[in-house]
């Protein structure tokens, strides 16, 4: 039987004051399975009445190997498990998963394929900023609005299923292109999509940003100085609330970002209503890229969404009865995979929370020797006691919605 | 090449002597683990190297000698450059120094590297276990820890496999 040991504590001695030993400040446990957590954290507080003198975050209740996982498989068999890290940003842990390899090989990726993903990740981005929204505001007790998000948020989920057949777990990005065509139907979804949202963001805006209740709960709470926010690594809304105008599209743009007229929101209070208005003003920027998108992909109707290098990506099925060369290639991708340099590169994308970058290392085989997530939400989770410290545990709830955080991105 | 990533990548090559690694235009110096440290302070005060990026390590067990290599991506914010930091680490009792008080966001990224590859950070302030329980034993990414798997249970097999089970029974 497997012995278990309690935490005491001696253990944890050294990261409360000595009043808690003493008795004199209290000692709270917050989650692990507590709804205003998101998921999985748990929290060790330190308690003077009801404000913070510290807080302890202890991650790891949704860690699942993901990173050894992925040693163990092919490259092309490790991607389905990247949807699996952040569950509201699908798409992007595709896309960045993607683009490391086809950093790694040297793969091009054709243009549509490229316009595909673009307006896939940014459609993807509503949809976690949604998510977002719905749970911070159902956290400061505003229940509609939960129930609104989830509304606009199936209708992205439809066209995810349209494009790839699934509704969250896509894989629907592959290294060198995505896995098929987009459908017809698809342009008139994303159309109907983006007549319909605008109305629904200004109604948000309606319900929450003058609400003296709202306002009350997020101005002034969780404050944290560009300096400061720089130095925990904070990235994303989270970074440019306080007033840091940092975005990998624009910085290091990657699959073509350069090409599209955008702007990056920031504000410079460094709260959490700071960070509910740069996240509501990047609804607007995610809507003016897929418009240009839109308009990309009719004029590239027709052209290829895969790589034609077949060392890399499979044929298409149409060419497999007509071409020997074609079926060889088919048969040795799918038995044997593709070789990897032994060499390393580091993908940085944005995703909805902030800098997501993937650590790959091949080994000359056909399974990465490491891959590494640096993930926005284990990076922000740290800086939750900065955040909150002196603060009352009710400000806790909201400044954990502002960073936006899915423990499955951070545990990995 | 950026210029003030030359500058950089020169004036640390002059004092410490690294070696340089390039590919796909990512610049990576492997220096030594005692030295990471200085060179982190003089890239973040000199060279304007404001963010850490990531922290990370790599096991090259059974060939590699040394055996680990730690990984730290840095970031500039000001000059928009990318500088990658290799320092290898032998496996007799692994350690590398902390840059905890640098950048303080490198506390969880060395304490998963403790719980994952078991390379200690001298002078940590908090190195316990992060992602897997406290009484876990070992460390799951070196390459010499396996992999594991759960047996599938069916009907016919359920009984002979609940018996190599470790939880208590009745």
């Amino acid at each position: 039987m497997v012995q278990l040991q309690e935490v005491t504590l001696d253990e944890l001695k050294h990261l409360v004051s000595d009043r808690a030993i003493q008795g004199e400040t209290m000692l709270l446990n917050m989650g692990p399975q507590h709804p205003s957590t998101h998921g999985v954290l748990r929290l060790m507080l330190e308690l003077e009445g009801e404000t913070i003198i510290n807080c302890v975050p202890d991650i790891g209740f949704l860690h699942t190997g993901v990173e050894k996982n992925m040693e163990a498989k092919r490259y092309e068999q490790a991607e389905v498990m990247t949807d699996r890290l952040d569950y509201l940003n699908t798409v992007g842990n595709n896309l960045a998963y993607c683009l490391a390899i086809e950093k790694l090989v040297g793969l091009d990726v054709p243009p549509r394929a490229q316009v595909i993903r673009v307006i896939l990740a940014e459609l993807q981005r509503i949809g976690s900023h949604l998510i977002w929204l719905g749970t911070q505001s159902l956290d400061l007790a505003a229940m509609s609005m939960f129930l609104y998000c989830f509304r606009e948020r199936e209708l992205i989920l439809d066209i995810l299923e349209l494009v790839s057949g699934q509704r969250m777990m896509t894989t629907y990005i592959r290294p060198g292109g995505v896995w098929r065509d987009i459908p017809e139907e698809f342009y008139d979804a994303v159309q109907q999509f983006m007549a319909m949202f605008p109305t629904r963001i200004k109604q948000y805006h309606g319900l929450l940003t003058k609400n003296p209740l709202f306002i009350d709960r997020t101005k002034g709470i969780g404050v944290i100085s560009a300096e400061d926010a720089v130095a925990w690594g904070l990235t994303g809304p989270s970074l440019r609330g306080s007033g840091v105008a940092l975005d990998n599209r624009k910085t290091q743009p990657y699959t073509g970002y350069e090409e599209y007229d955008f702007e990056i929101p920031t504000r410079t209070a460094g709260d959490v209503y700071a960070r509910y208005e740069c996240r509501m003003d990047e609804f607007w920027q995610s809507l003016r890229i897929i418009e240009q998108g839109l308009k990309k992909l009719r004029e590239l109707d027709g052209a290829p969404v895969r790589s034609s290098n077949r060392k890399f990506v499979p044929p298409p099925r149409s060419e497999l009865g007509a071409s020997m060369e074609a079926l060889i290639h088919h048969f040795k991708l799918w038995t044997e995979g593709f070789d990897a340099p032994a060499e390393y590169v580091y993908m940085p994308v944005s995703s909805p929370r902030g800098e997501l970058g993937v650590y790959l290392e091949g080994n000359g085989s056909n399974k990465p020797h490491r891959v590494h997530w640096r993930t926005p939400s284990f990076v922000h989770l740290q800086a939750l006691p900065v955040l909150s410290k002196g603060l009352l545990v009710a400000d806790l709830v909201a400044i954990i919605g502002s960073i936006d955080i899915v423990l499955g991105d951070s545990d990995r | 090449m950026n210029n003030k990533l030359l500058k950089a990548i020169q004036t640390i090559e002059k004092r410490f002597g690294v070696e340089e690694h390039i590919f796909r235009d990512e610049y990576s110096l492997i220096v030594s683990p005692g030295d990471v440290v200085e060179i982190c302070r003089l890239l973040r005060d000199g060279f304007g190297f404001d963010m850490l990026s990531s922290l990370t390590a790599v096991d090259y067990w059974p060939e590699g000698d040394p055996r680990f290599h730690v990984i730290y991506q840095l970031y500039s914010i000001e000059n928009n450059i990318n500088l990658r930091l290799r320092a290898p680490v032998s496996d007799d009792n692994p350690a590398i120094p902390t840059i905890e008080g640098i950048y303080p966001n490198a506390n969880w990224h060395e304490r998963e590297i403790w719980d994952m590859f078991g390379i200690k950070a001298e002078g940590h302030s908090d190195l316990r276990r992060i992602l897997t329980p406290y009484d876990w034993e070992g460390h799951p990414l070196r390459k010499d820890y396996p992999l594991g798997y759960e047996e599938v249970q069916f009907t016919f097999n359920a009984d002979e496999i609940d018996a190599k089970k470790p939880y208590v029974k009745e």
